[in-house]
């Protein structure tokens, strides 16, 4: 293919991605860009070119081996939940803005430590970005079969790499707080993992289906290939090793490489997002992985014989068989693979260089003097940063060639990032780790790789002659770089990861066990330790002793953030801990507060220094920070305590209040009664009294008249007694002094022994009376009482009934576990508005549509207790003629209710 | 001969009351309920009317407010009879237009001479 034609379809599509990016960084906090898919795709940056080509030649060339680097992350992935997660917060809160400034913050704001870590991130990363580059220059020529130009100017690929350096330091630089979110770029590498997956998946469906006659064809021709077995066999127990130890490799790699780190914990919007990445980030190396081996194999059939790079057999093949649509598919796709991970990573590592190199070394110029450094000059900084790093990796591999495979150099950048694991990973468990500690692990490790990986492969590209490894460091076996101490089955990479970690996390341990770190350290590690702890109010956490004025850290902040957003800021903080506007002494929660609005745009370790030149620290011992430290979890605890006494105070009140509600009810009612009581009461005595005036004053009275008011004076008396017994008797129901004693009886005897007394006053009221039910029907109550309920009962329907064809009806059914009483008159009936009034005390005094009959206005409010204490109900309800009152008494003695 | 009125649903307290009245030479009518004495009242405009406040459906309050309203009716002197013997009650019956409020149990004697003395004014 034409290298123009290429170029202008490379030039499309980088127009593409730059409006995505543009697109997204205008929608903001839109679903589109905000959604846990565009995260989990974002850290599909971890499949660059070398997982698009280089996996390929790994599997063509050796089998198998290409398969550990993504089975550590899919064995790792379930464990972000609670370690990515944690690692999340840690940064959110702190403004952390990249893996430098993680591992410095949490070693006491370390300057040095975090220079270190950026040192050991660009050797890593820097030739590993090369290799992206060498990868899109490669594949470019491969496509349009043109010979690499020995002069760089010449060469269209340089164009390329200018202009992905330009796209990079644009939009990688929209906020000088690098903690700010780049949607952009986030939704631009979302948009190229699709791609490279899709067009992976592509090539590998037309290899296996089209080239070839489906899997087992494949597998078929290849069996017949020289050296298959022996490429495609673990290899034994030392090979598992070297397999385990590429899984552990990868698995810190998905960690701490600054690519990951960026895209997983920086640009992260919302935590739930890990929840899908978790199962869909292994699903995505899965689908990956499928046609690495057919596409491989494939090639190695087609090849067999010719020399040609298996890197590039994605794009041999379809172009063996003319497919031009297909081959720059594939260009694309790798092409895709190669600068998200450029892009993402010289971002990461711009960062890096301006906030733990540049700024805190006083490189732009002395960060405590006013106007040398500015937003405006870190952002320029971070800028050129980005665009002189892929411009320099691009040079690197122009000029040394980068004679290894993909794989390998890609390893490489592994192991050197992997020494950052102890330090790393002992920040968020471990509190006694030290800033010493750190150091020394990560150089003494990193030294070992220097030792192990990076001298040996120099020498190999530069092809001395020297005996370095076959012989040793001056001859002395033991320390051949690739069989250090002897060890000799284990491959340069597994072996170099092996011996540089266990001196790493030993140095580690031993360091941070025999020199304890200062008290800022101890500060943070309890803060990165106990994250979920102080969460909400992490400034409450930083101790800090000393004077400072709340007008000198303003001043420092409005010089970073400019007037508005400090006003802003600081309206926040006197918001959230209820501080007075006017209060000029600065606390402890301030000063950790302005560090971590400046941590975003100047780093840890600059802010750190920047605050405190204009604030004037004491120092703290270390048992001191401790003491605190014991006393804040304390205070926890004593918190927490007091919250729970509290709540149980708020409960008891509340039951107190219910209890005095109701107390204050019952002694409304209780006047109620009294005065109810008192009116009844005097009904009687008033007749008494006219009655007996009359009977003493006049001495004229007729025979008949006098013995009328006699009459009088006994009956009334006699209601009088009756109502009193009935006050009393409904007292004793009422304050529980009654009791019952039930057993088992029949109602119907009872209900016959109660009309007994009635007898004759039915008869002379000539009325008719009916009991329908079975002879015997058994239930379980106290007989006198109920003998009391239905006496009462009936008393109400003869009074009730007509003077004429009066018809009393009772009826005893039994319904489930209860058996019900039914007592009916032909009367007036009620008002169904009355069916619950009737049974309160004194009702009928006020409201009877009819002559006033005698009655205490007592008797149903008894009846109603009576049957209440049998645990049955009473009831009136509606009937066609007359009035009908209901009670159920239980059949059994052990009822449920 | 003077009308009056006697309300009360208890007819037992009616009945010494009725039998002093007549012989006090009175023209006496009795009603058991409220509602009795208003349609008593359209007939019969009583001189006095002895009223009890606690009776069923129209009581005795609602009755005197009817009677006040009833322009024929303005000389007729009404005397709440009443078990309810408390300030509050005594300020609402005199509100509502009574000439006077004797409570319950009651001196036959002390209620003619009120009756008296009203009718005589």
């Amino acid at each position: 293919m034409n290298s123009i034609a290429l170029l202008v379809i490379l030039s499309g599509y980088l127009a593409v991605l730059f409006y995505i990016a543009h697109w997204a960084e205008k929608k903001g906090n839109s679903k589109w860009t905000n959604n846990p898919y565009v995260y989990t795709l974002s850290l599909a940056v971890y499949c660059t070119a070398w997982t698009y080509y280089g996996s390929i030649g790994v599997a063509a060339d050796s089998g198998l081996s290409y398969l550990p680097i993504y089975l550590g992350p899919i064995i790792i992935a379930p464990s972000w939940i609670l370690i990515l997660r944690k690692i999340i917060r840690i940064s959110r809160v702190n403004k952390i803005s990249s893996i430098a400034d993680f591992i410095s913050l949490r070693y006491g704001n370390s300057r040095f430590l975090g220079a270190i870590v950026t040192v050991i991130c660009l050797t890593g990363i820097i030739p590993y970005i090369s290799l992206q580059l060498k990868a899109i220059s490669e594949t470019f020529h491969v496509v349009t079969n043109t010979p690499t130009s020995k002069n760089i100017f010449d060469d269209t690929t340089t164009l390329v790499a200018v202009a992905l350096a330009l796209f990079a330091s644009y939009y990688g630089t929209r906020y000088v707080d690098a903690s700010e979110k780049r949607k952009g770029i986030v939704t631009a590498v979302a948009m190229e993992s699709v791609l490279k997956l899709v067009f992976f998946v592509i090539i590998g469906v037309y290899v296996t289906f089209f080239v070839f006659d489906g899997f087992d064809d494949i597998y078929q021709k290849a069996s017949l290939l020289e050296h298959f077995k022996e490429k495609n066999t673990i290899g034994g127990l030392p090979q598992a090793i070297n397999w385990f130890l590429l899984c552990v490799l990868s698995m810190f790699a998905i960690f701490l490489l600054p690519r990951q780190f960026q895209v997983s914990v920086i640009e992260n919007n919302r935590e739930n997002h890990i929840n899908t990445a978790v199962w869909l980030f292994p699903l995505y190396l899965l689908l990956f992985n499928i046609f690495v081996y057919p596409i491989a194999w494939g090639g190695n059939i087609l090849f067999d014989g010719k020399n040609v790079n298996s890197d590039t057999y994605s794009l041999l093949i379809p172009q063996l068989f003319d497919e031009k649509t297909l081959t720059v598919m594939v260009f694309l796709g790798g092409f895709s693979a190669a600068i998200s991970m450029i892009v993402v990573s010289s971002i990461g590592l711009s960062t890096m260089i301006t906030n733990n190199i540049l700024i805190p070394y006083n490189l732009l110029g002395k960060l405590k003097s006013v106007d040398s450094v500015s937003s405006k000059s870190i952002l320029n900084s971070r800028k050129i940063g980005i665009f002189s790093l892929i411009i320099l990796s691009y040079f690197i591999y122009r000029f040394f060639g980068l004679d290894y495979n993909l794989v390998s150099i890609g390893l490489v950048a592994f192991v050197i990032i992997s020494q950052l694991a102890p330090a790393f990973f002992g920040a968020l468990f471990w509190r006694r780790g030290s800033r010493l500690g750190a150091v020394y692990s990560i150089l003494v490790g990193f030294a070992i790789c220097i030792y192990t990986l990076l001298i040996p492969y120099a020498i190999g590209i530069t092809n001395s002659s020297s005996n370095f490894i076959s012989e040793g460091f001056m001859g002395f076996h033991l320390l051949k770089p690739f069989q250090l101490f002897g060890l000799d089955y284990l491959q340069p990479v597994p072996h170099a990861l092996f011996w540089s970690l266990l001196f790493n996390s030993v140095t580690y341990f031993a360091v941070s066990v025999s020199f304890k770190g200062n008290y800022r350290e101890r500060n943070y590690a309890e803060m990165f330790v106990d994250i979920n702890k102080y969460i909400t109010n992490h400034e409450d956490a930083f101790i800090w002793k000393g004077t400072a004025y709340r007008n000198d850290i303003e001043k420092v902040l409005i010089r970073f953030l400019g007037e508005e957003r400090t006003k802003r800021a600081m309206n926040i903080f006197n918001v959230k801990y209820n501080v007075d506007k006017k209060v000029e002494l600065a606390d402890a929660r301030l000063i950790k507060f302005a560090e971590n609005l400046l941590t975003g745009h100047i780093g840890t370790a600059s802010a750190r220094i920047l605050i405190s030149s204009v604030v004037k620290e004491e120092k703290i011992t270390l048992p001191e920070v401790l003491k605190i430290l014991e006393e804040s979890k304390e205070n926890i605890i004593i918190n927490k305590k007091l919250t729970e006494t509290s709540n149980e105070l708020k409960e008891i009140t509340a039951k107190l209040q219910n209890a005095n509600e109701s107390l204050m009810i019952k002694d409304m009612q209780k006047d109620e009664f009294l005065d109810t009581v008192t009116h009844e009461l005097r009904t009687p005595i008033t007749a008494i009294r006219a009655a007996s005036e009359i009977l003493h004053d006049d001495d004229e009275i007729p025979e008949e008249l006098k013995k009328q008011f006699l009459q009088n004076i006994i009956s009334e008396s006699d209601r009088l007694n009756r109502l009193i017994d009935k006050i009393l008797d409904l007292e004793k129901f009422e304050t529980g002094k009654q009791t019952i004693h039930p057993s088992k009886n029949n109602l119907v005897e009872t209900v016959e022994k109660s009309i007994e007394p009635l007898q004759q006053l039915i008869r002379n009221k000539k009325i008719t009376i009916h009991i329908e039910s079975k002879d015997k029907i058994n239930a379980y109550y106290d007989e006198d009482r109920i003998v009391q309920v239905v006496t009462n009962l009936l008393s109400n329907a003869i009074k009730f009934c007509p003077d004429s064809e009066g018809l009393i009806t009772i009826q005893i059914i039994e319904k489930d576990n209860f058996i019900h009483t039914f007592v009916h008159d032909n009367g007036k009936g009620i008002n169904p508005n009355d069916f619950e009034a009737i049974f309160e005390k004194f009702y009928q005094s006020t409201n009877q549509n009819i002559k006033k009959p005698v009655g205490s206005g007592l008797g149903l409010a008894i009846c109603k207790q009576i049957i209440d204490h049998h645990k049955g109900k009473i009831w009136a309800q509606p009937s066609i003629k007359g009035a009908c009152i209901v009670f159920t008494l239980p059949k059994n003695k052990n009822i449920e209710l | 001969m003077k009308k009056i009125l006697i309300v009360d649903d208890e007819p037992n307290i009616v009945m010494s009351l009725e039998y002093t009245f007549k012989k006090n030479n009175f023209e006496v009518f009795i009603a058991r309920d409220g509602q009795e004495a208003l349609d008593i009242v359209k007939i019969n405009y009583p001189d006095m009317i002895i009223l009890d406040v606690m009776m069923p459906m129209v009581d005795g309050y609602a009755t005197i407010e009817q009677i006040r309203k009833d322009d024929n009716l303005k000389h007729t002197k009404v005397i709440f009879l009443s078990a309810k013997n408390k300030e509050s009650d005594i300020e609402k019956g005199m509100a509502l237009g009574a000439d006077a409020y004797l409570t319950k149990p009651f001196s036959i004697k002390k209620v003619v001479d009120q009756v008296m003395e009203l009718l005589s004014k």
